[in-house]
């Protein structure tokens, strides 16, 4: 494994290492660039995983300190955790389920697609499905995506048999095990799925794709790329002409250190990414870095989200086998007839018992909680994963007075429904309560969103720099060595879950890098 | 009759047995224990009786009447701590009063779990009823040893994962 001089202004600097940070570190490495990568979080593999849920969470959850504002039921029930996402080696690669499908042509144009919504932020991406094909296609032969290129699905598990009974029942034509980055048999050096249902405390058998043992180890092997763990930046910083000059971060020991940097790459997930550049304010730049349209912190996008749960008067046992591998695509058309604009897909899930009783009704007590409960061996769920729309005052801001463990401004996570995502939500909870009663469930009920594993959009991507804070290359209007990485790029949500697109973006992004680098432009 | 009463946790009923069974001993204030014998939960800071209404209101919080006490105690057991004692006191305080304004001794003597239910519901947005309830979340469910009585399995890895141990088994579809 290499490592760099604090003072090589040579290199590239990386911030973050989950799915846009750890496939872009990797990538640059491949094609000789040098990398510095700065990872708050520490090293985990296989063999620390935990099959336990609260102790997997304890081991790799962020949770430092964020408040929250905003009507979103989260800000009640987890005032301090707005989002799920993971601090580690690998980032939320680790917890993610594998669910890994394309974005629809239309969904790359929703204000051209859906026309103007009333308080919405809508705007259309500065590139299209054509465009982003062959990125695509690549993001799913390195992430070993089932049912694309020949490799095969998944089995379907017991969850997945009720489901898919449902939907058949209910008419719906597209439904499967899902495209998921999970070897349906040995792929890439890594085993195939032993069906162990811990797809969310980090795969102890490697079968699923995670940035952590595929493409980190990768690009350390090249010798270009230095991974720094718990090494937590703090402050980007720049010279008097504007450009970036390196990174401020805490290392292990609590020390503040100064790495310099010819490129710097913001990859910290879509919550700290804008805090980040918040932070990072000067007299230069009064409202942070990048910010000249406002725009960083702001359209923060989580999906409209919520679960289906369903109890039968016989055993499903849903936590055997892979936590999501299943999925019904048909409502994820953009249909108004429906009520709202854009889609939404409903994709198997299941929780074991301790999430079951945090996530089932967070707050609730009482018979009607616990009788659920009761049934736990008897039930199947789903998840819902739809479009929600972009708002301006949904936003990502520091906080006045809360902060981290390093004295830093905490974040403020603002959220509250559009009218478009509780009609699509609502629709949602009535379809797959309809596809349980058409297999017998005895009773069937709505969950409410749980913290955010989908974080997007706080730094959105724009043709015009006064609409957003990167262009088509996640490099920012304002500051030509300064990108974006992460899911923070996002214009808009579209109905996927979306590391697929956050992988195809950071390898697009490293081959444009490269590429001006070796030009000389930046 | 109390709960404290009906499962024979007074501490004078506790005594006794302990003397009687020569299996439990006394050390500090004194413990709860189950009618059997089964198990029984030391209580060094708080009183007995002060448990004895934490237990009760884990019951009625999170009711699965085939899941025993001793799983709601352990949940409960942190409470009996130095520095959870003021909260303790006043917070079963305010849910006697709760209990006193809807006619009733205190909470623990009420004898059916619709009327306990009505004074709990009379403190839900309190602190002290939020803290007690969130405890239990992680307290009551994320015991290894209740998971079996809800049929959940737990750990897989080491078993090779449910390739082969019923991953598609269901047979009603
Ligand atoms: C339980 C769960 C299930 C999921 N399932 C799916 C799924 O099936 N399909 C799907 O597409 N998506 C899924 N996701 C979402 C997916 O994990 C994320 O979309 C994706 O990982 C985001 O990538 P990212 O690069 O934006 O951020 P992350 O992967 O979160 O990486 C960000 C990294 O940056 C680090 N970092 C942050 N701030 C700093 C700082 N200041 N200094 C140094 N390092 C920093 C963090 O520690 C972290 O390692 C799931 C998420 C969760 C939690
Ligand atoms: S179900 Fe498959 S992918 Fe999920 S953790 Fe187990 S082996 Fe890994």
């Amino acid at each position: 494994m290499a490592t760099f001089d604090l003072n090589d202004d040579s290199v590239v600097v990386i911030i973050g290492t989950g799915a846009g940070g750890g496939v872009l570190a990797n990538e640059l490495a491949q094609k000789g660039v040098k990398v510095v990568a700065l990872e708050a979080g520490g090293r985990y593999l296989p063999e620390d995983y935990i099959n336990d849920e609260w102790e997997s969470f304890g081991q790799l959850a962020w949770l430092d300190t964020r408040t929250t504002s905003g009507d979103w039921r989260v800000a009640k029930d987890f005032s301090g955790l707005p989002a799920w996402i993971v601090k580690a080696v690998g980032g939320t690669t680790t917890h993610w389920a594998g669910a890994s499908i394309r974005f629809q042509d239309h969904e790359w144009k929703a204000l051209t697609t859906y026309g103007p919504v009333e308080g919405a932020n809508l705007l259309d991406w500065p590139i299209d499905g054509a465009e982003m094909a062959p990125w695509y296609e690549k993001a799913e032969t390195k992430l070993g995506v089932t049912r694309t290129g020949d490799r095969a699905g998944l089995p379907g598990n017991n969850n997945y048999k009720v489901f898919e009974k449902g939907a058949k029942a209910l008419g719906y034509k597209e439904v499967h095990t899902g495209r998921m980055a999970i070897n349906s048999s040995e792929y890439d050096g890594r085993m195939a799925c032993q069906q162990t249902g811990f797809c969310f405390q980090g795969c102890k058998w490697g079968a699923k794709w995670s940035a952590a043992y595929t493409d980190i180890p990768a690009g350390e092997a090249t010798g270009n790329l230095e991974v720094r763990d718990r090494s937590h930046a703090a402050r980007i910083l720049h010279n008097d002409e504007g450009k970036v000059t390196g990174v401020e971060y805490f290392d292990k020991d609590g020390n503040l250190q100064m790495q310099k940097a010819r490129i710097v790459c913001v990859a910290g997930n879509t919550i700290e990414s804008p805090r980040l550049l918040l932070n990072s304010a000067s007299p230069m730049f009064p409202n942070g870095l990048a910010n000249s349209s406002d725009q960083v912190g702001r359209n923060y996008m989580r999906h409209v989200t919520g679960s289906v749960y369903a109890i039968f008067d016989k055993p499903v046992r849903m936590w055997r086998g892979t936590t999501m591998a299943g999925i019904v695509q048909d409502e994820a058309r953009h249909d108004p007839a429906r009520g709202f604009v854009g889609g939404y897909e409903l994709e198997t899930l299941s929780l074991g018992l301790p999430f079951m009783a945090a996530f089932l009704n967070p707050g609730g007590w009482g018979r009607s909680f616990t009788t659920a409960l009761d049934h736990y061996e008897n039930m199947a769920g789903m998840w819902i994963v739809g479009e929600d729309i972009p708002q301006a005052d949904n936003r990502v801001t520091l906080s006045a007075d809360a902060k981290d463990q390093f004295g830093l401004p905490a974040p403020n996570v603002h959220y509250s429904d559009h009218p478009n995502d509780v009609a699509m939500r609502n629709h949602a909870y009535k379809q797959g309560i309809a596809m349980y009663e058409a297999v017998g469930a005895t009773r069937a009920f709505p969950t409410p969103p749980y913290p955010s594993t989908h974080n997007l959009g706080t730094n959105r991507m724009s043709e015009r720099p006064e609409d957003g804070v990167c262009n088509k290359w996640g490099q920012t209007h304002d500051i030509a060595n300064l990108f974006i990485s992460d899911g923070s790029q996002f214009t808009t949500g579209a109905a996927e879950n979306p590391t697929l697109t956050i992988v195809a973006l950071a390898i697009r992004q490293a081959d444009h890098i490269a590429r001006e680098m070796s030009a000389g432009s930046i | 009759m109390t709960k404290l009463q009906r499962t024979g946790l007074t501490r004078r009923a506790l005594l006794g047995r302990a003397v009687a069974a020569g299996a439990l001993t006394v050390t500090g204030v004194g413990f709860i224990a189950a009618p059997n014998a089964a198990w029984a939960l030391e209580v060094t800071v708080i009183t007995p009786a002060q448990m004895a209404t934490l237990l009760q209101m884990a019951r009625d919080i999170y009711p699965h009447d085939q899941v025993p006490d001793q799983f709601y105690a352990v949940a409960v057991k942190g409470y009996d701590a130095e520095d959870k004692k003021d909260f303790v006191a006043t917070g079963i305080a305010e849910l006697d009063a709760a209990a006193q304004a809807q006619g009733h001794a205190d909470y623990v003597s009420i004898g059916w779990e619709e009327d306990r239910v009505k004074v709990l519901q009379a403190i839900e947005s309190s602190p002290f009823f939020q803290a007690i309830r969130g405890g239990l979340v992680t307290g009551l469910y994320n015991q290894k040893e209740v998971w079996p009585i809800f049929g959940y399995q737990g750990e897989s890895f080491s078993q090779g994962g449910y390739i082969n141990r019923g991953f598609d088994d269901i047979n009603w579809l």
